[in-house]
This record gives C-alpha cells, sequence and structure tokens, in this order.
C-alpha cells in the first residue's frame, strides 16, 4: 500500500466530479431524495378494499352479516346491488375489489341450522391484492360463523366461548409500518447502484474516448489507476449513506438499534463489493452504453427483485433461490435490517458479513487480474 | 429520406461493432424476464415458523398440524423455553412464533378461552402481515371447528355455518407470476429503449463527432429520426421476445388482442425513446445521461407505476406525481390486456396519455436539439 501512488488519479477523478456538479449532486443527494419519496409512497398495506353487495335474502341475518364482514378498515361496503347483473361490470372497471351475492334462502338455511353458501367473487388480477382481500374474506366469514356457534350453544343452555384466542404481537416494528423495513432495503439498493453504476462508467469512458491509452503510457501501475478510479466513488458513497440515515431517521423515525460503528463497517464491505462488480463490468464491455446496460440489468434489477427487498426469497422457486445467492443486497440487507431494527450483534449476522466480504474478495481479485491484463497490453 | 437512411446504416453498424451490444440487446431481456418473472412472487410460502408448546397434548400437536398442513407454514424448530423464541426471531431463523401455554388441551376441553401468542417478526413488515394474517385464519378454523364439534354433541346434526363459495376472477389461481411478469416485461422494455435513446445524442458530443455531423447537410430532425428508428426496431424485436417468454415459458394467457397490444407496445416506445432522448439533450457526459437516466426516470418509474406497490395506498400527492409517469398506464395497458381481455373500449385513457406524453416530451427535445444548433 504504501508505494502506491494513487493521488494523481484520485485528484483527477475526483476534479473530474466536481467539476460535473450535477452528478455530484446526483450521487449525493439524489439517493436521500428518492428515499423520502419512495419511503413515503411505498405501502404494501391492504385496507379499505371496496365491496359491492348484492343482498337476494334482505333479512335481519343478511344485514347482520354483511354489517360484519365490513366493519374493520379492510373491507368497504360501497355498492350495494339490485341486481346479479350488476356484480360484473363493477369488477371488471376494478371499481369493487370483491362481491358478496347472498342468495334468497340464507338466513333460511342458518336458522334451520344448516351451512349457508355465499357467493363471494374476488378481482385477482393483482395477485397480492386478491390473495389479501381472499384472506380477509375468509377470516371475517369465520369469525362470523363462530359467533353463531356460540349463539346456539348459549341457547341450548351451554355457555360457551370462542375457544382460542390469538394474541399476536409485532417485533421490531410494531406498527407494522411500511417504512421501517423499506428503509433499510432502500439503503442497499440505492448504494449498490450507484457504486456499480458509478464505477463501471467511470472506468469505461477512459476506454471510450481513448484516455485510457494515456493512463497506460503513464508510470503509474495498473492497481494504482483501479483504485485511484475507485476510491473517490467509496467516499461519495459512504457520504451518500450518511444522509440516507440521517433522512431515515429524521423523516421516518428509523433509529438505529445495533451498533453504528458495526453498520459502517458493514456499509464499507458492502461498497467495496459494489466496486468489484462495476470494475468487473469494466472489464467486459467497451461502451459506456454497454456497461451502464449491464449494471442496471445486474445491480438495479436483481438487487430490487432477488434480494428479499419485496419479494420474500423462501416463496421462489428453489433454482431462483440458489441464484439470489450471488446478489449481495441479499445479505446485506438482513445485516442491515438486524443492525437498524433489530439491535443485534455480530454474533447474529457473522454469516452474512463473511458473504459480504467474499463477495468484495471475489469480484476485485477477478476484475484486477482482468483489467491488469487489460492495461498491460 | 436518404439522409435518414444512412444515419441508420451507420447506427446499426455501430451497435454492431460493439461485440457485447448484440448479446445485450437479444439475450439480457430473455433472462432477465425468466429470471425476475419467478423471482416477482407476491405468494407467502414456506414461512419459518419456532414453537414453543408448553402443553405436548394431543390438542396442541392438532393445532400445529394445522399450520403445517396449508402449506403456508414449516416449522423449523421446537424450543424448550418461551425465551429462546426470541434468539430465534433475531438471527433470522424463523419470521413467526407460536407460544401454546402448557394448559391448551384441559383448557379447550372445559370449554375455556385459551390465548395463543405468536410473535411475528416485523422488520419484514409484508411478510410479518401475510403470517400473521394465515395464523388468524388457522385459528379461526381451528376455532371454528372446535365449536361445531361441541354443538354437535349436544345434538344437531348439522352447524349452521356461513360458507363462502369463492370465486377469483381474471387469475382464477391468484399466480403472482400472470401480475408479475406483465409488469417485468414493461420494465425491460423501459430500460433498454430508454438507455439507448439517453446515449444517442450524448454519445456524439462526447467524442466530438457531433460537429462533424452539423456541418453535414443534414436537418435535426432528420439526424433524430435516423438515430431513434434503428431504436424502435431495436425495441420492437425486444417486444417480441418478451412477450414470447411470458407466453411460451410462463404461460401467461393473452386474452386480449395481439395487434392492439404491439400498437399500444409502439406508443410505450415513443415516451421512452422520447424520454431518453430528452435525457440526452440535456447531458453533457454519458455519465450524466445514465445517471439522470437512472435516477430521475428508472428509480422513479418502478416505484410509482404501481408495478408492485399498488397505487391506491399511496399518499394523495404522490398518487397525483403518478399521473406524470408513462409506465402507469402502459403496466395497466398490459395487464388489462393480458389478465382481464379487455380492448381500447376500456383502455383508451391509458393509451391517449401514452400518446400525449409520447408526442410531447419528442417535440420537447427535438426543439431542445434545434435550439442547441442555432
Amino acid at each position: 500500500m504504501l508505494h502506491l501512488n494513487i493521488l494523481p488519479i484520485f485528484k483527477k477523478e475526483f476534479r473530474q466530479i466536481r467539476r460535473d456538479r450535477r452528478a455530484l449532486g446526483i450521487l449525493v443527494f439524489l439517493p436521500a431524495f428518492m428515499l423520502v419519496m419512495v419511503g413515503y409512497a411505498l405501502n404494501f398495506d391492504v385496507k379499505h378494499l371496496s365491496v359491492a353487495v348484492f343482498d337476494e335474502d334482505r333479512s335481519s341475518t343478511s344485514r347482520e352479516f354483511i354489517e360484519h364482514i365490513t366493519q374493520s378498515e379492510y373491507l368497504d361496503l360501497t355498492f350495494v346491488l339490485q341486481s346479479r347483473r350488476d356484480v360484473d361490470p363493477l369488477l371488471e372497471t376494478g371499481d369493487a375489489t370483491i362481491a358478496f351475492v347472498i342468495p334468497r334462502d340464507f338466513s333460511d338455511n342458518l336458522f334451520a341450522g344448516k351451512e349457508a353458501p355465499v357467493q363471494v367473487v374476488i378481482d385477482g388480477s393483482n395477485s397480492n391484492t386478491g390473495s389479501i382481500a381472499l384472506g380477509y374474506v375468509s377470516l371475517a366469514v369465520r369469525d362470523f360463523s363462530s359467533k353463531l356457534l356460540v349463539q346456539w350453544l348459549e341457547k341450548r343452555g351451554r355457555s360457551a366461548e370462542i375457544p382460542v384466542r390469538l394474541e399476536p404481537q409485532l417485533w421490531y416494528n410494531p406498527e407494522l409500518k411500511s417504512a421501517k423495513y423499506l428503509v433499510p432495503g432502500l439503503f442497499g439498493l440505492i448504494l449498490m447502484i450507484v457504486t456499480v453504476v458509478s464505477t463501471s462508467l467511470s472506468i469505461v469512458k477512459e476506454k471510450e474516448l481513448g484516455t485510457m491509452e494515456q493512463l497506460k503510457t503513464s508510470p503509474l501501475w495498473s492497481n494504482e489507476i483501479i483504485l485511484g478510479k475507485t476510491i473517490p466513488y467509496l467516499i461519495i458513497s459512504i457520504v451518500a449513506a450518511t444522509i440516507i440515515i440521517c433522512f431515515g431517521w429524521v423523516l421516518f423515525d428509523v433509529t438505529i438499534e445495533g451498533n453504528i460503528l458495526l453498520l459502517y463497517v458493514a456499509i464499507v464491505v458492502f461498497l467495496l463489493g459494489g466496486l468489484g462488480q462495476g470494475i468487473l463490468i469494466s472489464s467486459v464491455a467497451n461502451t459506456q452504453q454497454v456497461a451502464f446496460l449491464l449494471s442496471v440489468f445486474s445491480s438495479l434489477l436483481p438487487s430490487f427483485l432477488l434480494s428479499g427487498f419485496i419479494f420474500p426469497i423462501d416463496s421462489m422457486p428453489v433454482l431462483v433461490q440458489i441464484i439470489s445467492n450471488i446478489i449481495p443486497v441479499k445479505f446485506f440487507l438482513v445485516i442491515v435490517r438486524s443492525i437498524i431494527l433489530k439491535g443485534v450483534g455480530l454474533g447474529a449476522i457473522w454469516e452474512q458479513f463473511l458473504y459480504l466480504i467474499l463477495f468484495a474478495g471475489v469480484t476485485i481479485g477477478i476484475s484486477t487480474i482482468r483489467l491488469q491484463r487489460e492495461l498491460s497490453r | 429520406m436518404k439522409a435518414i437512411r444512412e444515419l441508420m446504416i451507420k447506427e446499426f453498424l455501430q451497435i454492431r461493432r460493439d461485440r457485447r451490444m448484440l448479446p445485450i440487446i437479444l439475450l439480457a431481456p430473455v433472462i432477465q424476464v425468466i429470471l425476475l418473472g419467478y423471482a416477482a412472487t407476491v405468494d407467502v410460502k414456506n414461512i419459518s415458523l419456532v414453537v414453543y408448546d408448553a402443553d405436548r397434548s394431543l390438542e396442541s400437536r392438532g393445532y400445529l398440524e394445522r399450520f403445517t398442513n396449508t402449506g403456508y407454514f414449516t416449522i423449523v424448530g421446537f424450543v424448550e423455553h418461551p425465551r429462546h423464541l426470541n434468539d430465534w426471531l433475531d438471527e433470522s431463523r424463523a419470521i413467526l412464533a407460536v407460544s401454546i401455554p402448557r394448559r391448551f388441551g384441559t383448557d379447550l376441553g372445559s370449554g375455556r378461552t385459551v390465548t395463543v401468542q405468536v410473535l411475528a417478526d416485523g422488520s419484514d413488515a409484508n411478510t410479518a402481515n401475510i403470517s400473521l394474517n394465515y395464523a388468524a385464519q388457522i385459528t379461526g378454523g381451528y376455532a371454528q371447528s372446535l365449536l361445531a364439534e361441541r354443538l354437535a354433541r349436544v345434538g344437531g346434526a348439522s352447524v349452521p355455518v356461513v360458507v363462502p363459495e369463492t370465486r377469483v376472477w381474471f387469475n382464477p389461481d391468484l399466480r403472482s407470476a400472470n401480475f408479475m411478469v406483465p409488469g417485468v416485461v414493461a420494465l425491460i422494455l423501459m430500460i433498454i429503449t430508454t438507455t439507448f435513446a439517453a446515449a444517442a445524442i450524448v454519445r456524439e458530443k462526447e467524442s466530438g463527432t457531433i460537429e462533424q455531423i452539423m456541418v453535414t447537410p443534414i436537418r435535426p430532425y432528420q439526424f433524430i429520426l435516423g438515430k431513434l428508428l434503428p431504436f424502435t426496431i431495436i425495441g420492437f424485436v425486444d417486444v417480441v421476445l418478451v412477450l414470447g417468454v411470458a407466453v411460451n415459458w410462463f404461460g401467461i394467457p393473452l386474452k386480449g388482442s395481439i395487434p392492439l397490444l404491439f400498437g399500444l407496445c409502439g406508443l410505450f416506445l415513443l415516451t421512452t425513446l422520447g424520454l431518453g432522448l430528452f435525457v440526452s439533450t440535456i447531458s453533457r457526459t454519458q455519465q450524466q445521461a445514465m445517471m439522470t437516466a437512472q435516477f430521475f426516470i428508472f428509480f422513479p418509474f418502478i416505484f410509482l407505476s404501481g408495478f408492485t406497490f399498488p397505487i391506491d395506498n399511496m399518499p394523495p400527492v404522490i398518487q397525483a406525481i403518478t399521473y406524470g409517469i408513462p409506465l402507469r398506464y402502459f403496466i395497466t395497458i398490459v395487464r388489462g390486456l393480458f389478465l382481464k381481455g379487455v380492448g381500447l373500449e376500456i383502455l383508451w385513457p391509458q393509451a391517449l396519455a401514452l400518446l400525449v406524453f409520447g408526442l410531447a416530451i419528442l417535440s420537447l427535445s427535438v426543439a431542445r436539439f434545434q435550439k442547441r444548433l442555432g
């Protein structure tokens, strides 16, 4: 390290970044801005689904049933229909997500102690909303049935209660705020794309403009060139990370439960992996266009979709689960969520740490060898 | 016309000369749609569950079996002390923990209410929410069947319960892929075409060749057409590829009209190319252009288009912003065409929005480009 002369390249790169005000602004402030926008916008909560009801029975029992179903904040009674024919158009336009059709013999069946079928139609085109709606409906219907059963038992002189009750407790994020779990996730995503894109572009740019030849003829070692070109982005990314943490804290009340130092160590290791991936791409690509597309396809989309940020990895097909192991954000996410939300120490997350170190080592190793070969040619 | 053709040939030559470009145009979208189509699943299955069963009775086992029978949960471990449940959640080895009290079986037998504790790891709010919902359904079902048994014991052959006969429309199996893959298709089209267009002018600027082009008798609109037509062709090749994957590989039913789908894809390409071109006119270097495209287009578009996060749940201000995001309209269009099989009679507002947006942004960039020349 001592003999490395990275300062000239380092200075040159910084000067280039500084001259390009917009790029610097994008690198430093935009991540925080994105966090704010996305933190407010993103929300998986499915509430206030609109319900249409066609009640053929029109009895006090059917009214009670409808009231019971729509009393929660999840299902709102928005349409009371006069005809079965009105159901279909409401679902086709998406105005209603759920429709109930209560048949004429509904209350008679229940009074006779029989099963009473109710038709439920759910718009499944959004599979997420659809399955959540399905869950709400079956829960509410079950609840109603249990109440009926309790009434019947009481009528027969048995004092009855609902036999099992669930007492749910949410840990780490008691109000289940989406922001609390999205902010750490976004953190990883944003840092990843900033480092991968900016390093790969900054190196390929020299190739494309032909200035790489000049660097080659300079007395600098290839390692010095690579380090000098990447370290500025490491520093910028750490600054961006700090800004994101501050914004998350001030705006979304995301406090760091664990050790901040450990968090920063994780960030640096993670960023090194991102730099490695960026250099690797730049050793493959010859034009910035290709470098950028490779960066987006290898960092933005997979970090978003394959990392467990939004879609649970356990639910993916086994092969895709195996592939997900090459996405560093997957491991960084566990670390960040663990440190920020759970406040655990290294003991619980050392495996993920080890992986990140391995990823950084392998990518930097391979890409340096490849670039060295190219530079010394 | 000749000038445009010459430019197109130049552009294609440039693409062909870059060895890595062709695989990216042809292979990357296919691989991405396949991989991400599988990954983008919101179905929550195999939720890891850790159990503290203080009762170890026939009843508690029966109750737990209901968790595993559904396929939603996999019991990953039993602990000896409720305290240890914390460790499993801390170390992310389980998402849900169930704690069954000591007198579970006997209390149930004597008709008292038993309280079962469940702890969920809320650091992943979505999965936590869904798993709690499942746990509640399972417990509700268990309670209902216990009550029904009791009622049967005191007489009464059948029991008064409401049975929902549920039908799910448009996507009967609630397959995530049916919902997500059309979205992924839209994303990938956007990324490829916008990137090409974003580099279009700025690349010539960066390498200094723009001056050479300027001194030729070529007119600005010819220049832009010559640049964009090749990208449009590439865009349509990718449309065919990714739609082919969606239909043939994932078996997503394409219920709507195919010509209409292609026509509307064309409208979408108009906006993505227009946006890219606009970025190209306001940037000095490719790095700037790519960063701008990534952070001002890709990022907000992915999050605010309704691709994964329902727009209805966003705060009103952000909902208003989403109207300025063309991807939002296109995603509604592809989903409508694929799953609902609706046509222009329902999708015309979205199609119109894309058209207006595309024309506006294209003319804006042409105007900017001309001004710079003058």
